[in-house]
């Protein structure tokens, strides 16, 4: 008998621990996310590792690289081409995100309005955020042809110039060009977002500003702004942290021409290290990027906390 | 003019059109023509026959005189275009499948079983979608070789999630927030597992979400470009952006018709997906933006 009941009791015991295990919400949690969690390792925290330490080695294409500590930025501290990167980052990304700002937080506003098929207009103003930026970036390209850029043929038959604009031959011209194309790329993104938060502004505050008198300029700076602020630190965090590390736009418009009048950070990364099989430098390059996007994040994130605290709320 | 509906903001209905003509409606079209001209101009020059594309004098180059589908027809007969669509097609696919799985199984727990140190969980996911390509594809680069994935299908599926797993699961997080608790512990009390009320129960009330997500999924891969260039090297591997910008491209000769036609039909099947779904599109972005 004895010898009979013991496995029926080890059986017992085992399935019982086996269906508590499943019944256990930290066991469960824990299997649920194993997908998300293994893929994530594998592919995003380990190369993130990994790409610090390749800016530290002068790895090459197809070949094992040694460690060289901060060789790596050391030379390139003294490499004019990557700080003309850096000033043309910060370029793309100061004019491109202020301007971004201003039409959609305008184009916002308008939405806004009673208007008829809204909601038709909400869609197409959509689209550019939709079609793939590099299809939509071709269509730039072909706009900015030095002999067939149909804005200067406008503006020529128009009368205000003589002779066609060299969009993407004259540094200056590049820089502004691939702004105005981000520009194009990230309004939508920026307006729908801002009207999604206007419209949880309760009307009822309108209506009383209305009657003690506000103007319409009062109204805006009084109610919508400050409502609004913390919607627009989180959509100009995203907006500045992609239009920084961009580079679809780019490769497809100047691949960081003339004469690297237009190269990002991201671009040189890639020519360094793809093109030139330079590993180590390209990621140096990256990593260069970093202290610039974890300023972007903590200035967002301690901004909204004191807009917060500025309002009384906790939390 | 307008009909007085819905809830207007302050006085506005007392405004006259004219005023409302030059204070709404002209700036807004204006905004929309910006928006829209690039579509346009791709949209012209693919219909375009040559002669009329380099001829500024005779023609109006807004307008076709004498539509063709040579370009189109160049683009799907003479290149590997149709092989770029459908390893488009499989990427996308495979990557929005695998992102919703491992997405909704990773929300579910964070959101629902509330295991402990599920808020950091979340936390450390949500930042992981602050992590930029441009920073990850050097040293994925390296294991994607490592691996053995280089110039394949593979190597694109498998890399995608790192930046739809992120974004999927926070918004599904915010639509299985909306579904009362009470639910799922009515049929926990009725002795369901914890699975079939996921898929019994949580999955079906939260469909908008999921459809939301693998729309935004599918978007987000058919546009990603960094790895596919960087991971691809051989054309009949290409996606369609990494193809037309590569491949259409002969030195100093550029085919334009050729490339807006690959612009154009590459962009139609993301536009055709978006305007069936838009109200979800839509409200997924503003919702996510909200939480």
């Amino acid at each position: 008998m004895a010898v009979m009941a013991e496995p029926v009791a080890a059986q017992v015991k085992r399935s019982s621990l086996w269906s508590r295990a499943f019944e256990s919400r930290n066991f469960l949690g824990a299997m649920f996310m194993v997908p998300a969690i293994a893929i994530l390792i594998l592919f995003l925290a380990y190369p993130l590792a990994l790409g610090f330490w390749l800016g530290m080695t002068d790895t090459k294409i197809g070949g094992v690289g040694r460690y060289i500590g901060f060789a790596n930025f050391v030379s390139l501290s003294k490499d004019s081409v990557f700080w003309l990167s850096v000033f043309n980052t910060i370029f793309y990304t100061v004019f491109a995100s202020i301007v971004k700002f201003a039409i959609g937080l305008y184009l916002a506003l308008l939405l806004n309005e009673r208007l008829p098929f809204k909601s038709m207009v909400r869609a197409i103003v959509l689209l550019p955020f939709v079609v793939p930026t590099v299809l939509s970036a071709i269509a730039f390209w072909w706009i900015y042809d030095s002999q067939f850029s149909i804005i200067s043929w406008v503006l020529i038959k128009a009368g205000i110039l003589t002779h066609y604009i060299d969009f993407l031959g004259d540094p200056w011209n590049a820089r502004w060009s691939v702004v105005l194309a981000n520009i194009w790329r990230g309004v939508p993104f920026v307006a729908i977002t801002l009207l999604a938060g206007l419209q949880t502004i309760s009307p009822s505050l309108y209506e009383a500003a209305n009657l003690d008198g506000a103007t319409n300029l009062q109204r805006f700076r009084h109610i919508t702004l400050p409502m609004l602020s913390p919607i627009i630190a989180v959509v100009m965090t995203f907006s500045v942290l992609m239009t920084f590390t961009d580079f679809q736009l780019i490769y497809t418009i100047t691949r960081g021409g003339p004469i690297n009048a237009t190269h990002l950070m991201a671009t040189l990364s890639f020519q360094r290290a793809i093109t030139g099989g330079n590993l180590g430098e390209g990621a140096a390059i990256s990593n260069a990027m970093i202290p610039f996007l974890v300023a972007a994040i903590l200035l967002s994130f301690f901004g909204l906390q004191r807009s917060r605290w500025q309002q009384g709320g906790r939390d | 003019m307008s009909t007085a509906d819905d809830q207007s903001v302050g006085m506005d209905y007392l405004e006259s059109f004219p005023r409302k003509f030059l204070r709404v409606y002209l700036p807004l079209g204006l905004i929309i023509v910006f928006l829209l001209f690039p579509f346009y101009w791709m949209a012209v020059t693919t219909f375009k026959p040559d002669a009329e594309m380099y001829d500024y004098e005779k023609y109006n180059p807004f307008l076709i005189a004498h539509p063709t589908l040579e370009h189109i027809k160049k683009l799907f007969f003479d290149t590997d275009y149709p092989l770029w669509m459908w390893n488009t097609v499989i990427v996308s696919v495979s990557a929005t499948c695998i992102s919703l799985f491992a997405s909704v199984c990773a929300a579910y727990a964070i959101e629902r079983l509330r295991y402990k140190g599920s808020r950091y969980v979340g936390l450390a996911i949500f930042l992981g979608y602050l992590v930029p390509p441009s920073i990850l594809f050097i040293p994925l680069a390296a294991i994607v070789f490592q691996l053995g994935l280089f110039d394949g299908n593979l190597a694109l599926i498998l890399t995608y999630p790192t930046f739809l797993i992120p974004f999927c699961t926070w918004l599904l997080m915010g639509y299985f927030r909306t579904i009362p608790y009470e639910l799922e512990e009515c049929a926990l009390i009725d002795g369901a597992t914890r699975l079939q009320i996921l898929t019994k129960i949580t999955l079906p009330l939260s469909l908008p979400g999921v459809i939301s997500a693998g729309i935004f999924a599918f978007t987000l891969s058919w546009n990603e470009f960094i790895y596919a260039l960087t991971f691809i090297s051989s054309s009949e591997n290409k996606t369609i952006p990494v193809g037309a910008i590569t491949e259409l491209v002969n030195g100093d000769v550029y085919h334009w018709g050729a490339l807006m036609a690959a612009a154009l039909t590459g962009s139609v099947p993301v536009v055709i997906l978006y305007s069936f779904f838009v109200e979800y599109y839509v409200s997924a972005m503003t919702g996510a933006v909200k939480e």
